[in-house]
């Protein structure tokens, strides 16, 4: 091993958290005292990244060479950096709500949940600093195996096949596709290093660029592109902080930051733009960001609403990077952050009531506003921002791809971004209108069901502080990335310098 | 002083010991003598192996009788590396075997298994390390002769076993002889039985009906050995009837020699530029082994019996071997070496694990092993880590290999060969997920008594092999090193 401690650090970190999570199994509090603690020192080593990557250092370490030519090893770009900064960021407070979510709801297996939380998050630490696409592909595998316990978590017939159909679909995309990818443009360049500019042009020509990217594209299932998005909803099974895992913290936003890595420094901005192989994928992704919309309005679940509506969101990232201008890579890698917020925020909700009163449907939810204030009022900001509207982060990202819709002369691509912000506002805000203004349906049976769950009239029944506390801090922070968007920007911006778009 | 006769001890070792064994009559005598011999071969292949990554190769003439007359002994890196991959294996499955053994087969046999076992290791060694066409024959049928009667053994379990070991018989003896007509005829045509001189000549010969023939005969004989689609009809059952011990051997040994003979006899003696190579590896093997990958990992996926299912997944596993020889590149072959390696680390830790649920439940099927993910988490948690091997995930052994066959089928420029590749390797996530699902997520069946971890002298065996799965998935520096250089002696040495 040599180069930057800390780049180690950051992947080391949450696995020897997991040995101590595995050695406390019979001591709950010290148990999750040590999640909390993993997860707070992994932040502050990712801070320490973050001040050394500002200061205008480029911390690099490699671990060891696997075959001559192929080793694992680690840097930091702007891209990476952002990813690193949401994943353990996030990390903190979702172990904070899985603290409550897990106790609140007597879950089994609490300490297996743990350990593979935490090799989860060291794999979403080796995505995120890979300096080579082969390192990224063994962290986004592992990351894969991690997760599996996770989504079956339950054990139940259901879970099993939910993790069948999440394990098949990322599985067989990752080996069928994505390895084939790889290793080809390892036969044609004799390097895997992520480069500014792409190490393709010139390597690689005619028809098979398409083709090529057809292969990373659907061969990162991660990234939910249609028609290999089934595993999310299928995943749904999983407890909620899993799905918050899932969709905000590591797993999808491992594809679409792999996506965005595979565009920018496989191929690079400009040979994309020149040979127009992304051309199919612009339509790819504007079909799915519309179809998965119109499948969340007919979803009564909300987590699977919210499911489709990550699939539809994910895609503003692949569309990012198959517009292949510079506002619109700056948008999508914009939109990694900006999403995860929010979506972590959502998800966060739809835990905290199903904690509360053990309801799942959303026809089912009317008037639930009013015993839990704090929590629709947090989903509420937080659909805001999913849609895009101001003052919350997610309006930056829709605006800078609107901006390299429109740069690269793509009208349409303009239009859908629209349609699909009304569809939003159509899927999201009817659930916060229920809750608010219509009365609460007559429950006789709510009261058989415990009393604690049943909220007084008038009366304020939330879910547990632990869940609801990290809720109203994610819809904080979706308020802040709007004023503070100019520092993400700073951090994003020499992606379009070095990528050599011009803006 | 010893030094220089290394080879020869390689082999005669336990060929001498095996008889050693019967003389000994009890089980644990004869098998601390058996252990104490294979790991002594196995410290000599490492020395054997060091020898000709630094110095080239060795030949060694037994008795001091130089080639026309006596026999020589030729080892390059390919040959060396085949050795340590058979003594390495022996190493680790005879710890395993005491209690494995002990378990599953009559007191009274046990030191005839010992002998036969020691038998069967000194045959493939000695088919391995010859330089010589027709000793080789005289290793093979040492070897063959043993493996019978290993694999009989199994009947004191399954009387099924007997009936196995006959079509073994029959199939293996229908290959021997086939070999020995083919090298016949090579004998008529050149004059020597000395893979080298029998290289030279051919060179010199070029293409001739006599010579066709023999190509013929060889490549099928070998083929029988190895279990090459559509030949393989012998291996499912013996594997699945042989005792524990034996499979987990076997599967890793027998074939990975049968490969190297086929690699020596296709590379080495009748050379890349013999007329009849390109198109035999362009239109049969290559779609043999396709159909072996595709056919073998289908046939495994609705197996009820897991040993049979690991045995139609070697056959599928024969196939990327094959493949990869096809390509007819040097990346290919490496492959083809490396695979031989990593194959027999991953096929050696399935079936060491299958062994430790049989020994704790009789049998080894997908009802038996319900619920067994918490009964024997040691076990079951190795058999998912050989299995992601298999499947070839990253910073496992099986990815390397998939790697370096992928990287040989893109060289070759056979991109679509390269997707069933991998298409196939999906085939093998269902057939161990299957397990995995069945052993972790449903509950023990009603009325079994409870069930305990397998005794750590059988855990410990497995896990060297899972761990070393991981490390050279990990760390294959070495692995490819030595797989290169294997495949450049092999290619290098008919031009």
């Amino acid at each position: 091993m040599t180069g930057d401690l800390n780049l180690v650090l950051a992947i080391v970190i949450p696995l020897v958290g997991a040995l101590f999570i595995a050695a406390n199994d019979a001591r709950p509090n010290l148990r999750e005292g040590v999640t909390l603690a993993t997860a707070g020192v992994l932040f502050c080593v990712v801070l320490w990244v973050l001040q050394q990557y500002l200061s205008g250092d480029r911390p690099e370490a490699t671990l060891l060479e696997v075959v001559p030519g192929l080793p694992l090893a680690f840097n930091v770009e702007p891209l990476g950096m952002l990813f690193g900064l949401v994943a353990s960021g996030l990390w903190i407070v979702n172990s904070i709500y899985s603290i409550g979510y897990m106790r609140g709801g007597n879950e089994q297996n609490q300490t297996r949940f743990y350990i593979c939380f935490a090799i989860a998050i060291s794999s979403a630490m080796g995505i995120a600093f890979a300096e080579n696409m082969f390192t990224l592909f063994v962290f986004y595998e592992v990351l894969t195996l991690s997760t599996f316990p996770l989504v079956t978590h339950k054990g139940t017939a259901e879970a099993r096949m939910g993790g069948r159909t999440y394990l098949g679909i990322l599985i067989g995309t990752s080996i069928g596709f994505q390895l084939v990818a790889i290793v080809w443009t390892w036969v044609l360049t004799g390097t895997l290093d992520f480069t500014a500019g792409g190490i393709l042009a010139g390597k690689v020509e005619g028809s098979m660029v398409p083709v090529l990217l057809a292969l990373y594209m659907f061969g990162i299932g991660k990234a939910a592109l249609m028609p290999f998005h089934r595993w999310l909803p299928a995943a749904m099974v999983a407890p909620t902080p899993v799905s918050a895992l899932l969709h905000a913290v590591a797993v999808v936003k491992a594809g679409v930051f792999t996506v965005m890595k595979v565009a920018i420094y496989i191929f690079g901005i400009d040979f994309l733009a020149d040979t127009g192989a992304a051309d199919w994928l612009v339509w790819v992704a504007a079909f799915t960001i519309l179809a998965a919309s119109l499948v969340a309005l007919t979803k009564d679940n909300l987590k699977a609403r919210l499911a489709y509506s990550t699939v539809s969101q994910l895609s503003y990232v692949t569309l990012g990077a198959a517009l292949a201008t510079g506002p619109a890579v700056l948008g999508g890698s914009m939109q990694i952050a900006m999403h995860a917020v929010g979506k972590i925020t959502l998800f966060f909700c739809a835990g905290a009531i199903y904690v509360a009163t053990h309801k799942t449907e959303i026809s089912d939810m009317r008037g639930l506003g009013r015993a839990m204030p704090f929590t629709f009022a947090a989903f509420f900001l937080g659909a805001v921002s999913i849609i895009g509207l101001p003052p919350m982060g997610g309006s930056w990202s829709k605006w800078y791809l609107m901006l390299g819709a429109a740069d690269a002369h793509r009208q349409v691509i303009l239009v859908v971004l629209a349609v699909s912000s009304l569809l939003n506002i159509a899927y999201l805000l009817p659930i916060v209108a229920r809750a608010f203004f219509l009365p609460p349906p007559p429950e006789p049976e709510a009261k058989a069901a415990g009393a604690a769950a049943s909220p007084r009239k008038g009366g304020i029944a939330e879910a547990p502080l632990l869940c609801v506390v990290p809720l109203c801090i994610t819809a904080v922070g979706c308020i802040l990335l709007f004023f503070f968007a100019d520092a993400v920007y700073a951090l994003l911006e020499p992606l379009v310098m070095t990528g050599g778009a011009v803006q | 002083m010893i030094g220089p006769h290394l080879p020869i001890l390689q082999v005669a070792l336990p060929l001498i010991a095996a008889p050693v064994c019967v003389l000994l009559r009890f089980g644990n005598l004869a098998w601390l003598l058996a252990l104490l011999v294979s790991w002594v071969s196995f410290a000599i292949a490492i020395a054997l192996l060091s020898q000709t990554m630094h110095g080239g190769t060795i030949d060694y003439f037994l008795g001091d009788w130089a080639p026309p007359w006596g026999i020589a002994y030729r080892i390059d890196a390919a040959n060396a590396f085949v050795l340590l991959i058979v003594s390495g294996i022996s190493a680790v499955v005879l710890p395993y075997a005491r209690r494995s053994v002990a378990d599953e087969i009559p007191a009274g046999q046990r030191s005839l298994f010992y002998t036969c076992f020691l038998l069967c290791l000194s045959g493939l060694l000695g088919v391995t390390i010859t330089g010589d066409a027709f000793n080789l024959f005289v290793f093979l049928e040492i070897s063959s002769l043993s493996t019978y009667i290993l694999v009989a053994m199994g009947a004191g379990r399954d009387r099924r076993a007997l009936t196995s070991a006959y079509t073994y018989l029959v199939m293996g003896t229908l290959g021997a002889t086939f070999y020995v007509i083919g090298l016949g005829l090579i004998y008529m045509m050149t004059g020597t039985l000395n893979m080298a001189d029998i290289a030279a000549r051919l060179q010199e010969l070029g293409g001739n009906r006599t010579v066709h023939v023999a190509y013929a005969f060889i490549v099928v004989g070998i083929g029988l050995k190895l279990a090459m689609f559509p030949l393989h009809t012998w291996l499912p059952n013996a594997y699945t009837f042989a005792p524990s011990a034996v499979t987990a051997f076997l599967a890793s040994t027998a074939t990975k020699v049968a490969v190297y003979v086929l690699l020596r006899f296709l590379l080495t003696i009748f050379g890349p530029t013999f007329p009849l190579e390109a198109q035999t590896l362009t239109y049969i093997f290559l779609p043999l082994a396709l159909i072996a990958m595709f056919a073998g990992s289908t046939v495994a996926i609705f197996q009820i019996n897991l040993k049979r299912m690991l045995a139609y997944s070697s056959i599928a596993q024969i196939g990327y071997m094959l493949l990869g020889i096809s390509f007819g590149n040097l990346t290919g072959v490496t492959a083809t070496v490396i695979h031989l390696f990593n194959h027999a680390l991953m096929k050696g830790a399935l079936f060491m694990a299958l062994g430790c649920v049989i020994l704790r439940l009789e049998r080894a099927s997908i009802e038996s092993v319900r619920g067994l993910g918490q009964a024997m988490p040691w076990t079951m948690a190795a058999f998912v880590a050989g299995g992601l091997s298999l499947i070839g995930v990253p910073l496992t052994a099986g990815f390397i290999s998939k790697w370096y066959l992928v990287s040989g089928a893109l060289e070759a420029g056979w991109w679509p060969v390269a997707i069933l590749i991998v298409a196939s390797s999906l085939l093998a996530v269902i057939y161990i997920w299957r397990v995995v699902e069945v052993a972790y997520f449903s509950p023990a069946p009603e009325g079994r008594p409870p069930v305990t971890e397998a005794p750590l002298g059988m855990l410990l065996p497995v896990w060297v092999l899972v761990a070393a799965n991981v490390y050279f998935g990990i760390n294959a520096d070495l692995t490819v090193d030595i797989a290169e250089e294997a495949a450049l002696a092999l290619l290098g040495g008919g031009s």
